[in-house]
This record gives structure tokens, C-alpha cells and sequence, in this order.
């Protein structure tokens, strides 16, 4: 067996600054098992009393090598791996997937299809932001923001499981369009919860937004500005909260974004609470599109009529002997892609999520790559953390909304 | 709006030995290694491209040259968006870090060194990033197995077990 190394100060000398190295500040070991990092991140933090002088992240403790197993899959079984990379956004995920394959394989989405995408992935949206805004109130100790936003949670990951039969991992877009239309009732329940949801942002926000306990902690405190935002490739609320208003849906729209009402908040403060505050508008700007996505629901199939790529319906099966050897192909063989590179990105509730996907003619992508929001956004911890108090570090790691799953792949 | 991308494009052949290729719409530019750096700053400074969204590898073994192929995706805050690829001869290539260009490259770099066994000159912190300190080989690389459970069956169990990795002392 190898043994294992100490860590010995050579390795990281040149991350720690002088008065470390005499003994004046202190090192201190925060996570990867702490409740504040929002799973299993670890910081190496260098310390002058209560002051963060240092912030080194150590990630990779939820490394799961989902790049190289999807190598070995077919385009179809890849598919399912893609729910686990951002637990919290999983229809986003699956979403990006299936828009690199079918932009690789030259592949179009019935209407309805598109506009089913859409609602699921605002809804998605929505999901994350409450579990986001939960938790980053739990850090700085508002207990029941934490059950409320959880409770109207539940509603979403209901629906979800309304349409998929899962409330998380729903795998549920499919390239070409959907895995099955949606229930009947699917859209008296949007309709419910997004008259619903308003009013009770309403109630967060009579909890937080002016509640001096909450201003004292998040004004001010991991101030990003806008330059440096830019430079260092954020994205999404956070790049939104240092004031710059860049949102793929309105660059770079996919599945018909374009054709919806929807503004994109803005911040200038960059610090927590102009964070906090673009969730929140972004919350509201979901509901406006879904409710817009749920007046223009066309009828139609929801999947394409390409059957190279897309299954027949099972009906079929028993009376055609084409739609027998499709079926039969694409369960056993799968559809191969043709040579090139494809990179596709979505907003994602954490920011701009691509995906890259280079086929080389066979059924099997040859090569994946994730660009996702967190990992990106996490290097900036150091910056934003340099200066600050430890108490105070909690408060940013929640604000920059991580998820750990997401940084490691 | 596609003014702004080919007046880059127009600017990178006039500079640099560069080669413009289109797929699915999107533009790729072939880049050699030694330029690079010139060519990032170029697009950063002069033609708005702020933003480096993203950088990979791909591993084309057992082929040689290339082997590898670096990938960057460069973005403007508007519409345009720009692919970069570097390729890479041998088994052990190195080029120079975009670091300085763009601090986001840090982590990023660190991650294709990580995976793929790309050596960046000038990084500042050219660590492991996602596996373990000791590990040993780079997973990503074609030609690192991707390892399986063996099924044990009762003529070879006993052969599969000798060589299966148990924890020891």
C-alpha cells in the first residue's frame, strides 16, 4: 500500500503569506465535513486573530469521473449520469445535454417539447433559489426562512414527480424532445403554484429584506466587483450582483427564449445582499415566463418524427416492421454522432452551464466536457474572502451558492 | 453584431498563423502553441472578448500528432462567442499558461494538468486539483483503463481475487 504524505508546508509555501511561515498567523482547517461549506468543499484558511488573511479551496471530494464514464456509454445511457453532476439543477443539466446532442446531430424539437422545457427548467429554477435561500439564512442563523422555502419547495419537486415519477433525478428531456407528454393535470398544478408563490416571496422578504440582523451581515461583507467578475469568468447571479447584466437566455437564446417577456435583474452593490436581492428578482422573473409559457402551450407530439435518433412509440412497434428494427437499433446499438465539436451553454440558477460534446462517428460521445457555473465561481472565493472574518467567510461561500457535485464532476 | 467576429478573425490571419473553420455555426480558430498567449491578449484587449468561459483537453491517442487538442471557448458579454484549439504533439507536451490573460485560467489549467498530464509553463500553482495528492497517471488520457468490478465466477474466483487491490495494514 502507498503510504500516505503529510502535507508539509513546501507544498503550499507559495499560497500562504510570510508571517505564516514565522508562526504569526495561524493556519486552520475548515471542512471538508462543516456545515457551512454546503457540502464537502475544504478550506485551508490562514488566520490574523479573527481575519481571514488567506482562503485556499481544496475540492475534489465529490470527484464522481463522470467525463470519462460517459465515454464508455452510448449518447442515451450518458444521459442518466447527467442528473447527478448539479443535484439541484437537474433538469437544466439534462436540458444542456440534450441541446449539444441534438446540435450535434442536427437533430429539431416539436413546439411543445420546447415550451414543456422551458416551464420545467424555471420551475427547476425556482427550486434552486428556495433551497439556496434556505440554507444561506440557516448560516446566518434565520431558522425559519430555511422551513418555508423548503416547504414551497416541495410543491416543485411534486410536479416534478408529477411528469418524470422522480422528484430529483428526473431525466426526464430526452433528446429530441421529452421522455412523454405531461399528465393532464400537469398544468392546473403550474397554474396553482404560480399563483401561489408570489405572495409568499412577499413573506421572505418581510423576514429578511429589511431586517437589521440580515443587513448587518450581508452589506458590504465579499464585495466583487465588476471588472474582476468579468475576469474571473463569473457568471449568473453573482456576475448580475457586481451590475453587469449578462444572461445566456437573452445572448444566446435556446428553446425559444426569445419569444418571452422577462427582465434581468441587476445590482451594482456586488456584495452579498445585492446577491441575495438578484435571486429574489430572478424568482419573480421565473413565474413571469412560466405563466407566459403556460398561455402559448401549443398541442402537438413531444418528440421528433426523426426516427434514426428518436424511438417510435410503442404502439407502433406491433404493426410496422420499420419502427420493430428502429426500436431494436437504437436500444441496443444507439445513434451515432458524427465527427466535430459542439459547445452548448444554458443559464443555469448558478450561472452560465455549457457543455462540451465531440463526436467522432460512433455511437459513444468521444469526449465530454462540463463548464460548470460553480467551479468557476468558487475560484473567486479567495478574492472575496481576504479581509473579511471567519463568520463573515460563511456568509460568502452561501452567497456565491455552490454545489459541490457541480465543482468536482 | 457578426461585424465585431470577423473583423477579430480578419485581425487574427493578418497577425497570426491562424485557421478559421466553421461547425454547426460556430466559429472554430486553429491556433499554434507558441502564440497563444499573443493571440488571447489580442482578443481580450482589442476585440472584446472578456470572458474565457472555458478550457479543456481532448486526448486523441494512440495518435501522436496531434495527441492533444486544447480547447478554449472565449466570450464576448454580447452575442459572439469563439473557440480556440491548440494542438499538441507527444505524450508529454507543455505550452504556456493564459494566466495572466485571464485569472480564471488558474483552476482550469490545474484541472487539464490534473486529468490529462498537460504541463503549463509560467503557472503559478500547477497542482492536482480534483484527485488526490498521491495519485498516480492522469484518468482522462485515452489510454488510462477505465477500470471495471471483474465478476467472479467459481472456476476463476480464487484467480480474481489474488489480483483485486484489498486495503492491507
Amino acid at each position: 500500500m502507498v503510504e500516505l504524505r503529510d502535507i508539509t508546508m513546501d507544498e503550499l509555501k507559495h499560497l500562504v503569506s510570510e508571517r505564516a511561515i514565522e508562526g504569526e498567523t495561524m493556519l486552520l482547517n475548515m471542512g471538508p465535513q462543516h456545515p457551512s461549506t454546503h457540502g464537502v468543499l475544504r478550506l485551508l484558511l490562514e488566520l490574523d486573530g479573527e481575519t481571514v488573511v488567506n482562503c485556499i479551496p481544496d475540492i475534489g471530494f465529490l470527484h464522481t469521473g463522470v467525463e470519462k464514464s460517459m465515454e464508455s456509454k452510448n449518447y442515451q445511457q450518458a444521459e442518466v449520469m447527467t442528473d447527478r453532476l448539479d443535484y439541484l439543477n437537474t433538469v437544466g443539466n439534462t436540458l444542456v445535454y440534450c441541446l449539444a446532442v441534438e446540435k450535434l446531430v442536427d437533430l429539431g424539437v416539436p413546439p411543445r417539447a420546447q415550451v414543456i422545457r422551458v416551464i420545467l427548467t424555471e420551475l427547476q429554477r425556482i427550486a434552486s433559489h428556495l433551497v439556496w435561500l434556505g440554507s444561506q439564512s440557516l448560516d446566518l442563523a434565520a431558522m425559519s426562512v430555511f422551513l418555508y422555502a423548503f416547504r414551497e419547495r416541495e410543491y416543485i419537486l411534486d410536479i416534478l414527480e408529477m411528469v418524470s415519477g422522480q422528484r430529483m433525478m428526473t431525466t426526464y428531456i430526452r433528446p429530441g424532445g421529452l421522455w412523454r407528454d405531461v399528465p393532464i393535470d400537469f398544468e392546473d398544478a403550474v397554474r396553482q403554484f404560480v399563483g401561489l408563490l408570489p405572495p409568499r416571496i412577499d413573506q421572505y422578504e418581510a423576514l429578511l429584506t429589511k431586517n437589521p440582523l440580515y443587513l448587518d451581515r450581508t452589506r458590504g461583507i465579499g464585495v466583487l466587483s465588476a471588472e474582476d467578475a468579468v475576469r474571473w469568468g463569473i457568471t449568473g447571479p453573482n456576475l448580475r450582483g457586481s451590475g453587469v447584466a449578462y444572461d445566456v437566455r437573452k445572448t444566446n437564446p435556446y428553446s425559444g427564449y426569445e419569444q418571452y417577456d422577462f427582465d434581468i435583474p441587476v445590482q451594482k452593490e456586488g456584495d452579498v445582499y445585492a446577491r441575495y436581492q438578484v435571486r429574489i428578482e430572478e424568482m419573480r422573473q421565473s413565474l413571469r415566463i412560466i405563466s407566459q409559457a403556460l398561455d402559448i402551450l401549443p398541442n402537438g407530439p413531444v418528440r421528433s418524427n426523426n426516427r434514426k435518433f428518436v424511438p417510435p412509440p410503442r404502439s407502433e412497434i406491433g404493426v410496422s416492421m420499420e419502427a420493430l428494427i428502429h426500436h431494436f437499433k437504437l436500444w441496443t446499438e444507439g445513434f451515432s454522432a458524427p465527427a466535430g465539436g459542439v459547445f452548448v451553454s444554458v443559464e443555469s440558477p448558478r450561472g452560465e452551464l455549457g457543455v462540451y460534446l465531440e463526436g467522432d462517428g460512433s455511437p459513444k460521445p468521444y469526449r465530454v466536457h462540463w463548464r460548470t457555473p460553480s467551479f468557476t465561481n468558487l475560484q473567486a472565493l479567495p478574492l472575496l474572502s481576504k479581509g473579511h472574518l471567519v463568520a463573515d467567510l460563511v456568509a460568502i461561500i452561501g452567497s456565491l451558492d455552490i454545489v459541490l457535485g457541480d465543482v468536482d464532476r | 453584431m457578426e461585424d465585431k467576429l470577423s473583423t477579430a478573425l480578419e485581425a487574427l490571419r493578418g497577425r497570426f498563423e491562424v485557421q478559421v473553420n466553421t461547425f454547426r455555426g460556430e466559429t472554430i480558430v486553429n491556433v499554434k502553441s507558441e502564440d497563444i498567449v499573443g493571440v488571447c491578449r489580442a482578443l481580450r484587449e482589442e476585440f472584446g472578448f472578456c470572458m474565457l468561459t472555458d478550457e479543456t483537453a481532448i486526448d486523441y491517442w494512440p495518435q501522436q500528432t496531434p495527441r492533444f487538442h486544447i480547447v478554449y471557448h472565449l466570450i464576448s458579454m454580447m452575442k459572439e462567442r469563439l473557440r480556440l484549439l491548440v494542438p499538441l504533439d507527444g505524450n508529454s507536451p507543455s505550452l504556456s499558461t493564459v494566466e495572466g490573460v485571464f485569472p480564471n485560467a488558474n483552476w482550469l489549467e490545474r484541472e487539464i494538468w490534473d486529468l490529462f498530464g498537460i504541463t503549463f509553463e509560467q503557472h503559478s500553482d500547477l497542482r492536482r486539483i480534483i484527485m488526490p495528492r498521491d495519485w498516480e497517471g492522469h484518468p482522462l488520457r485515452k489510454d488510462y483503463p477505465l477500470g471495471y468490478e471483474e465478476v467472479q465466477f467459481t472456476f476463476n474466483s480464487q484467480e480474481i481475487d489474488t489480483r483485486k487491490p484489498y486495503a492491507k495494514e
